[in-house]
Order: C-alpha cells, then sequence, then structure tokens
C-alpha cells in the first residue's frame, strides 16, 4: 500500500475545537479532527476514552442522551450539522452507522434493507428493489439471501447479520459510514470479509471506524485518531496521523505506549 | 457436615416450593372441575339462544351473552387508544424521573388499587345520573374502560421499556424521526406484551360484576342499542345466585363464563400469533 497522504485529500468531516459533555461530564475536550474522503479512518484508544462518543458526534447520536452537549462546530462538507440549518434526519441519512453487534430488527431481510429508504418516502416499488439488489450486493450478500428475501433476517449468521446491517446503512446512499468496533462481536473469518468489504467501499464512502484491535487498525486504516482521557478525565485528541506514520513513528509518549500495548 | 446440611436445606426448600405449586394448581382445578361438572349438563342449544323467562328460572341466557359482549367491546375499544396512548407518553416521551410522569404514573397506580364497587358508584353518579345516560351498555363500557386503565398502561408501559434501546438507535441512525422510530420500530417489538394487557383487560370486564350491576343494569331483555340497558353473563349469574332464583342456570352460566375466557385467550392469542408476531 503506498503512503497516505492527507494532504491531498478534502475533509468530508471536520470538528474544530470540539468540547461534548454529558451532565457535568466533560467527555471530549478540544478535539479538532478532520476525516478524509473515500478513505478509512481509525479511531483508537483505550476504553472508555470517549471513543463511541466522537463517532456519535457525526451523526448525532449522542442527542439521544439526556443532558448531552456539545460545544464548537462540526462540518459535514461545509454544513454545519449542529445547526438549524440541517435537519437531524438528513444529517443521518448522509452519515450512516454500523453497530457493535449485528441488530437486524425482527423483520424479513427485505424490510430491513428498505427500512432507512421508506422512512425518507421512497414507496415505488421498483425503486426500493432496486436499493436492495444494489445494497445487497455491495456487501457481497445478494447470491447468498436472493431466494429467501422474505425470511427473517435472524437466520442468517452472525456475519451475514453484520454484512445485513452494513447493507441496511448503504441502502441510504450515504457519503460517510460510521463503523462502531463492528467486527468485535465475530469470529475472525467473517472479521476478515467485512475488513475487506470495508476496503473495497472505501472507493466510494468516507468510512471512520472504532476499533480495539491494533493490527485491524494497521491493516485496514489510512489514517488513525488516538484519543485518551488526560489527567481531568475528559477524552483528548493524543495523536491525528496517517496510520502507518503512527504505528511506525508514534510522535507522542503516550502513543507509542499504548500501540506497544503498555495499556489498554 | 456444612454440605450435607445444605443439601437437606434445599430439598426442604424444593419441596415446599413444589407444595406451593402444586396447591394453587390443585385449588384452580377443583374450582374449574365443580363448576363445569355442575354447569354443563344445563348448557345446550336452547340455553345457547333463548332469552332468560321467568327471572331466569327458565328459557337460555342469549341477551346476556350479548350484552357482555358489548359492554366489553365498548370498554375495551375506549380504554385501548387512551391507555396505549398514555403508555407511550410515558415511556418516550418524558423523562422517567420528571414530575409530570410521576404524577400519571402514581395516578395510574391509584386507579389500579380502587375496589370495582368504587368504580360503579362513580359510573352510577356521573355517567348514569349526571350525564343522564342511564343504565345502558354505553355507561357499563365506560365504567369499565375507566376500570381498566390502569391495566392497559401499565402492561403496554413495561412492554414498550422491554424494547432493546439497540432498536432505537438504529432507526434514528438511518434517519428515522421520533414517530418513525415509535410507529415502525418500538410498537411492532412492543406489540405482543400490549396485547396481552388488552387480553387480561378482556377477561376483566366480561367477569365484572359490581361495577357493572350499577351503571348497565339488569335488564334480562335483549340489548338493541348502545343506551338501552343491559345484563352482562356475571351479573346474572350474581343475581340467579344472590336471590337464590335457580342453582342450576347459575351453574350454566358461570360455566359459559369460564369457557367464554378461555375462548378469548386462545383466539386472541391465535390471532397475535399469525397476524402480529409473524417473522419474529
Amino acid at each position: 500500500m503506498e503512503e497516505f497522504k492527507p494532504e491531498s485529500r478534502p475533509s468530508i468531516l471536520k470538528t474544530e475545537a470540539i468540547n461534548l459533555y454529558y451532565g457535568s461530564f466533560h467527555a471530549l475536550k478540544n478535539v479538532t479532527v478532520g476525516i478524509p474522503q473515500r478513505a478509512i479512518t481509525a479511531i483508537i484508544g483505550p476504553s472508555g476514552c470517549g471513543k463511541s462518543s466522537l463517532l456519535r458526534v457525526f451523526n448525532r447520536l449522542n442527542d439521544l442522551i439526556p443532558g448531552a452537549r456539545l460545544e464548537g462546530n462540526v462540518l459535514l462538507g461545509d454544513d454545519p450539522i449542529y445547526s438549524r440549518t440541517m435537519s437531524v434526519e438528513t444529517l443521518r441519512k448522509r452519515v450512516g452507522m454500523v453497530f457493535q453487534r449485528p441488530n437486524p430488527f425482527p423483520m424479513s431481510i427485505y424490510e430491513n434493507i428498505i427500512f432507512g429508504p421508506k422512512h425518507h418516502g421512497i414507496k415505488n416499488k421498483g425503486e426500493l428493489e432496486n436499493i436492495l439488489h444494489r445494497s445487497l450486493s455491495q456487501v457481497a450478500l445478494w447470491e447468498e439471501v436472493k431466494d429467501r428475501l422474505k425470511k427473517s433476517a435472524f437466520e442468517l449468521s452472525p456475519g451475514e447479520q453484520q454484512r445485513l446491517c452494513i447493507a441496511r446503512a448503504l441502502a441510504m446512499e450515504p457519503d460517510v459510514v460510521l463503523m462502531d468496533e463492528s467486527c468485535s462481536a465475530l469470529d475472525p473469518e467473517s472479521t476478515m470479509k467485512i475488513e475487506e468489504l470495508m476496503l473495497e467501499l472505501k472507493e466510494k464512502y468516507s468510512i471512520v471506524i472504532v476499533t480495539h484491535n491494533m493490527e485491524q487498525a494497521l491493516r485496514i486504516s489510512d489514517m488513525a485518531a488516538f484519543i485518551m482521557i488526560d489527567d481531568s478525565k475528559a477524552g483528548t485528541l493524543v495523536e491525528f496521523a496517517p496510520t502507518k506514520n503512527m504505528f511506525s513513528s508514534p510522535k507522542d509518549t503516550r502513543t507509542l505506549d499504548y500501540i506497544t500495548g503498555r495499556y489498554g | 457436615m456444612m454440605k450435607g446440611s445444605s443439601r437437606v436445606t434445599e430439598n426442604i426448600i424444593k419441596t415446599l416450593i413444589w407444595a406451593a405449586a402444586l396447591s394453587v394448581l390443585t385449588v384452580l382445578v377443583v374450582i374449574i372441575a365443580y363448576i363445569l361438572i355442575r354447569g354443563l349438563p344445563v348448557i345446550s342449544w336452547q340455553f345457547l339462544t333463548e332469552i332468560p323467562r321467568n327471572m331466569g328460572r327458565s328459557g337460555g341466557i342469549s341477551s346476556t351473552i350479548v350484552g357482555t359482549l358489548m359492554v366489553t367491546l365498548v370498554a375495551i375499544v375506549i380504554a385501548t387508544p387512551f391507555g396505549i396512548g398514555t403508555a407511550f407518553y410515558l415511556a418516550e416521551y418524558t423523562r422517567r424521573d420528571s414530575m409530570v410522569t410521576r404524577v400519571i404514573r402514581f395516578s395510574a397506580e391509584s386507579l389500579a388499587g380502587i375496589p370495582s364497587i368504587v368504580y360503579g358508584l362513580f359510573g352510577f353518579i356521573f355517567f348514569v345520573k349526571y350525564l343522564g345516560m342511564g343504565w345502558s351498555v354505553l355507561s357499563g363500557g365506560l365504567t369499565l374502560a375507566i376500570m381498566i386503565l390502569p391495566t392497559i398502561i401499565r402492561t403496554s408501559e413495561e412492554a414498550i421499556l422491554a424494547v432493546p434501546n439497540l432498536y432505537r438507535e438504529v432507526s434514528y441512525s438511518l434517519g428515522g424521526t421520533k414517530w418513525q422510530t415509535i410507529v415502525k420500530t418500538v410498537l411492532p417489538s412492543a406489540i405482543r406484551g400490549i396485547a396481552n394487557g388488552v387480553i387480561l383487560s378482556v377477561g376483566r370486564c366480561v367477569a365484572e360484576t359490581a361495577a357493572v350491576v350499577l351503571t348497565a343494569g339488569s335488564a334480562l331483555r335483549m340489548t338493541t342499542s348502545l343506551t338501552s340497558p343491559t345484563r352482562t353473563m356475571a351479573v346474572h349469574f350474581y343475581i340467579l345466585a344472590s336471590e337464590a332464583i335457580s342453582f342450576e342456570n347459575a351453574y350454566g352460566t358461570a360455566a359459559l363464563l369460564i369457557i367464554l375466557i378461555f375462548l378469548i385467550n386462545v383466539v386472541a392469542n391465535t390471532l397475535i400469533n399469525r397476524f402480529i408476531a409473524k417473522g419474529r
């Protein structure tokens, strides 16, 4: 893999010195990152440092937590996402998410995929079937499930379920896909399939992952953001750099300590 | 030594628990069997299709069956939307510890603890007298609706809260609005629990005596409209037995009441499995 040059890529998502609070708890402190377009950015760091919180800043899923409050600007392209000009539904249409565990709805495979498009008012059957075919093909699941689209999504294996969940997010044709430790509940073989899939998807989408797995970050991500809690227990961005550079020559001793497994 | 004594304790407790379960089952079986043995021989085609004659000494009980079903239907149709609406409000639209939520929940719990005769008295004063509805299917149904409201609220709220939060997050992450999330995600997952609460309430309506006798009346003729008085099976049974009119027909009515409740449960559960819970 050639060296990744972030300068050559415009950022699709940018945070400008954001602070995130849950009530009186300061969860993220002064975080500035730019997520490059059509690349994989990994957010890494020890448990409880605020990785998932940062991910959920990008689709405003933190809004669901009572008492959550964000200071500072977050831009999707040029649009501020924490403003009245963009509805949260539009934002989430453009920024999709895949969760830690495979979590299909208790519905058929078909209904799972068209769930999002239907929310956004697509009713035409032909159009919905195009979406179904496209998104399932994108995750290499079409051939396996095309004859049982009306069957419950729970009949799929966990790995297939997770690919279905990725397809469900892709059905919205988002610009960005957020993945919150999306392989951590899967066996190694399924994990490998999903990693391959992510490398294919980054040709078209900008992907942000949260991972605990250093090898995974190194294998598939172009950029890495290392987050850690500081002395006041707030998550801060320690280092943000091309993954290869960060792992070969970390600039901060805390990064070095973490990636060499001294804590975490 | 220690091990041996703890095993003895274990066995004693096991036996006690078994005995408890067994005695409950025995009581239930004995009651049902006793009523069915005395009541079933009375039930005939004529008993089901004719209206009571001679105060219920002879004839059938058809008008009371119709009365029971009508009063219950009115109660369920009115209480269900209010109950489910309140439950969704409590579970989805307010914070659990807010003042409003606590007041509503406290009110609902208090309503649940009121004896049914008090509902009957209220229904009599408010619907029958004050609103001038008289003894009628409507007065009875409305009174029962208020009575079963807490049950529907409580069971629905529990069913809604039992829906994994993850489903809501996924729906929101796909750009769903709150309303879409509730209708498309939460409701389908909670509907089974909600339906169970409604079925439970149907049972209570069918079996209720005190609240109905004061509001729906005890007329024996066939009910023709929502504004005419009626007598439910439970009331019929109560009057036949308490006024010593006909113990035979009282047992027949009781047996039919048990069969009816059983049938409602079976049919409702089949419908839920067939139409609501499919693919789940």
